[in-house]
């Protein structure tokens, strides 16, 4: 981002047509209603279900006490890691000038923002006694990782909202004259968020200025979240989570994940807002080479954590990687690897899987494999305890998530899509302003 | 004009000095007024003392250490606790005591003696365990042997460390403890613990409909509580009494000694004898489970070695039971 901001393009007719471009799909439109609607009645049903669970109790899951935590942790380590994505997007590579980001980033911030949010809801339905929620901040302690992580996570929202919404201002306020064919309480929404904003370049200066502290200070609360919700197993001493990497372990498997999530986003919003000017191939060809090179790394990581121990073979690991490797999560260890980790980074490799749609396809893969392998990751540890699991329900020595349990965690990326479904509807989903200037800075360029 | 500012200020300074007076002969009255009306009230609020006392309503109070004492009506004034008076004292522990577990895995039959006996007292199902008897081997080529385990109590517990509300915690006298009044279920001490001697309640325990009403006591945690966590306790509400824990007194094998380490003294459940715990642990080569973990167990055991039975597997057995 330039720490000046020419607003001549204000006064550019290329501002017109992008803004054009931009808000032509914002608004209510039937298609919308269609898809919200069915994301309200399915998630009802959703609801339904985590009544039935705060009536009779974590009973209609099918944790029990050796596996105690199943797919709501799973589910919440896999909320925490997509919204990193909008740290690294915004920040990393924000901060290191890549121009190509612009009109990405705030897809990115969207995710970010529901994703965090939801993450926050999904550990509730995880408590025994979700009313008693408060008593985290009325009697908590500070040694407990659970109390980092409500703090870091919670910073992290706040601070991905403020960089969803304060780069938004300026566009808010272009954009107040231009929605005519939106409804009236959407236009005053507007003219209420977008802060008696007035393009002055003072303005723009303390704009730039603060979303500049925001894009630093949130690198170090990025890697406090998923260092920290890594923490919540790797604190434990027992084999498959005993692991000194697990931080860096989580946080370059947030990233692959995350990436993936963009890039679904990105092809979405592209076909469904007709907007392949703004996002075009080679926004997805540095999408692509971003996700070869953040899987990378996983890769190597996932080789360190998993062929130390299986080089070792203590007792208690060989027997957590025996499950793995050959036993019964043989299946989802080998699909996860494989499928979401290995095989995108051969076919990356080459152009053509990095056009919008394969690599959407790809990246779809990449994200439902993301989250098996949360689930690998919090499952099987717990099936193997230390001491031997004896004189208990046959139903209690493995895990079986139940309809209830899959209907909840369903309810929670429900609700991720309503939130993303609505910003991105009714409210420009690429910066207006931040694309009129890159347009003008380009044709003026050479003549400087 | 000299003139005239010199006639002003003397009748300024006239006026002065007649405020001055007038003040202070307010100030004294006032002085007066004020002593003889306190006086007044001391003598009056004295005599509506003296004629109040014999009237005095009392009312008849229980104390915490179970006194039946009067207390003056208008000296009882309602307190806000954060914790019942059982949870006050079921937090601070036995001041003095620091107790000690030893199970000889070499008398062990498995009978489960001690297993009904802690779940008829906490109101458990008969496969929610606070202290189960596994089968134990620790290779193809050693013995089989049968394991009693109980919460270890461990003096570095990883369940403690992890709790976000303080519901579970260590006390003075070595018991760690869970609050079930502050649980809020999240179960990461179900997940830090090596030992798997926690559990939870998933759903209404066993005895909720009849427990409902009755106050929380801590030490027993009975009631207990859906969606909380519980775990064995030591029997800290028999300690209290200055009893054996409900394990130790039901096992017919003379599995457990229990004690003090501050005594050096063990206690032999079945045969009532008392042992130093130091020479018991000497000269029968004591251990602790996992050590290797640093999680410092209050528990002992002594190793199954010259045992006069047959080892008979009934783990099947048993699981058709449940």
């Amino acid at each position: 981002m330039a720490s000046e901001v020419n607003t001549g393009f204000l006064f550019d007719k290329r501002l017109d047509s992008i803004a054009t471009d931009i808000l032509r799909p914002v608004g209510i439109s039937k298609g919308f209603l269609v898809w919200m609607g069915f994301l309200l009645i399915s998630l009802s049903a959703c609801l339904y279900a985590y009544y039935i669970q705060w009536d009779k109790g974590l009973i209609v899951t099918g944790l029990r006490d050796y596996v105690s935590w199943g797919m709501y942790i799973a589910n919440f380590i896999f909320f925490v890691a997509t919204s990193l994505v909008g740290m690294l997007i915004s920040s990393v590579l924000g901060l290191m000038g890549y121009k190509w980001v612009k009109p990405i980033a705030r897809i990115a911030e969207i995710i970010a923002v529901a994703f965090a949010a939801i993450a926050g809801l999904v550990i509730v339905s995880d408590m025994g006694r979700p009313e008693r929620l408060p008593y985290v901040f009325m009697y908590g302690r500070i040694q407990s990782p659970i109390l980092w992580d409500v703090t870091v996570v919670t910073t992290y929202l706040v601070l991905s909202a403020l960089l969803y919404f304060l780069p938004l201002i300026p566009d808010l306020a272009i954009s107040k004259g231009r929605i005519g064919h939106t409804p009236k309480w959407l236009q005053s929404t507007y003219e209420i968020l977008s802060v008696n904003w007035n393009h002055t370049p003072q303005q723009y200066k303390i704009l730039l200025k603060s979303v500049r502290i925001l894009l630093i200070v949130i690198i170090p609360t990025a890697f406090a979240i998923h260092t920290v919700t890594s923490w919540l197993l790797a604190v434990t001493p027992r084999p498959g989570w005993d692991s000194t990497i697990f931080g860096p372990y989580f946080l370059t498997g947030a990233f692959v994940a995350g990436s993936a999530a963009v890039v679904i986003m990105m092809y979405f919003v592209r076909t469904n807002y007709k907007l392949d000017k703004y996002l075009t191939p080679y926004h997805f060809d540095m999408m692509g080479k971003l996700l070869v090179l953040v899987s990378l790394v996983y890769l190597y990581f996932n080789i360190n954590e998993f062929l130390v121990p299986a080089y070792k073979m203590k007792t208690a690991d060989a027997i957590h990687l025996h499950d793995l490797f050959v036993g019964e999560y043989a299946t989802m260890f080998w699909s996860v690897q494989i499928l979401g980790l290995v095989l995108p980074i051969i076919l990356l490799l080459f152009r053509f899987f990095r056009k919008p749609f394969p690599i959407m396809i790809i990246s779809v893969v990449v994200l439902v494999a993301a989250w098996f392998k949360r689930l690998i990751i919090v499952v099987p540890t717990q099936e193997n305890p230390y001491l031997p699991k004896q004189f208990v329900p046959d139903a209690w020595m493995v895990y079986h998530p139940t309809v209830i349990e899959s209907a909840i965690t369903v309810g929670a990326i429900l609700l991720a899509i309503i939130i993303i479904t609505l910003l991105v509807k009714l409210f420009p989903v690429i910066p207006i302003w931040e694309m009129a200037e890159e347009q003008c800075e380009k044709d003026h360029k050479p003549q400087e | 004009m000299s003139n005239s500012t010199n006639i002003n200020h003397d009748s300024n300074n006239n006026a002065g000095e007649n405020i001055n007076s007038r003040r202070k002969f307010f100030k004294n009255f006032g002085l007066i007024g004020a002593v003889a009306a306190a006086g007044g009230a001391a003598i009056y609020s004295g005599h509506e003392y003296e004629v109040s006392k014999p009237n005095h309503d009392f009312v008849k109070v229980l104390t915490a250490d179970n006194r039946l004492v009067e207390v003056p009506r208008d000296q009882i004034k309602d307190v806000k606790l954060d914790l019942t008076e059982l949870q006050r004292l079921g937090r601070e522990g036995l001041k003095g005591h620091r107790f000690v577990m030893v199970i000889d895995l070499s008398k062990c039959r498995n009978a489960r003696k001690c297993i009904t006996a802690c779940q008829g007292a906490h109101h458990l199902r008969p496969y929610e365990y606070h202290i189960n008897t596994l089968v134990m081997q620790e290779s193809p080529e050693t013995a089989p042997y049968y394991m009693p385990k109980p919460c270890q109590h461990c003096d570095n517990p990883p369940c403690v460390s992890v709790c976000p509300v303080n519901a579970t915690f260590k006390r003075q006298d070595g018991i760690v403890l869970i609050d079930n009044e502050r649980c809020i279920g999240c179960r990461f001490c179900i997940a830090a613990c090596p030992y798997s001697a926690r559990l939870f309640h998933w759903e209404e325990p066993l005895m909720a409909e009849a427990d409902k009403g009755k106050p929380y006591n801590v030490e027993l945690n009975v009631p207990q509580k859906k969606g909380t966590i519980t775990k064995c306790l030591f029997s800290s509400d028999r300690l209290r009494e200055g009893k054996l824990p409900y394990c130790v007194s039901a096992c017919p094998n003379g599995v457990y000694y229990f004690g003090d380490e501050n005594q050096d003294a063990v206690t032999n459940g079945t045969t009532k004898e008392t042992y130093r715990l130091s020479e018991l642990l000497r000269l029968n080569g004591g251990y602790h489970l996992m050590p290797e973990l640093g999680t410092k167990p209050r528990v002992f055991y002594l190793p199954p070695k010259n045992r006069l039975f047959e080892f008979k597997d009934d783990r099947d057995q048993n699981q058709e039971k449940i």
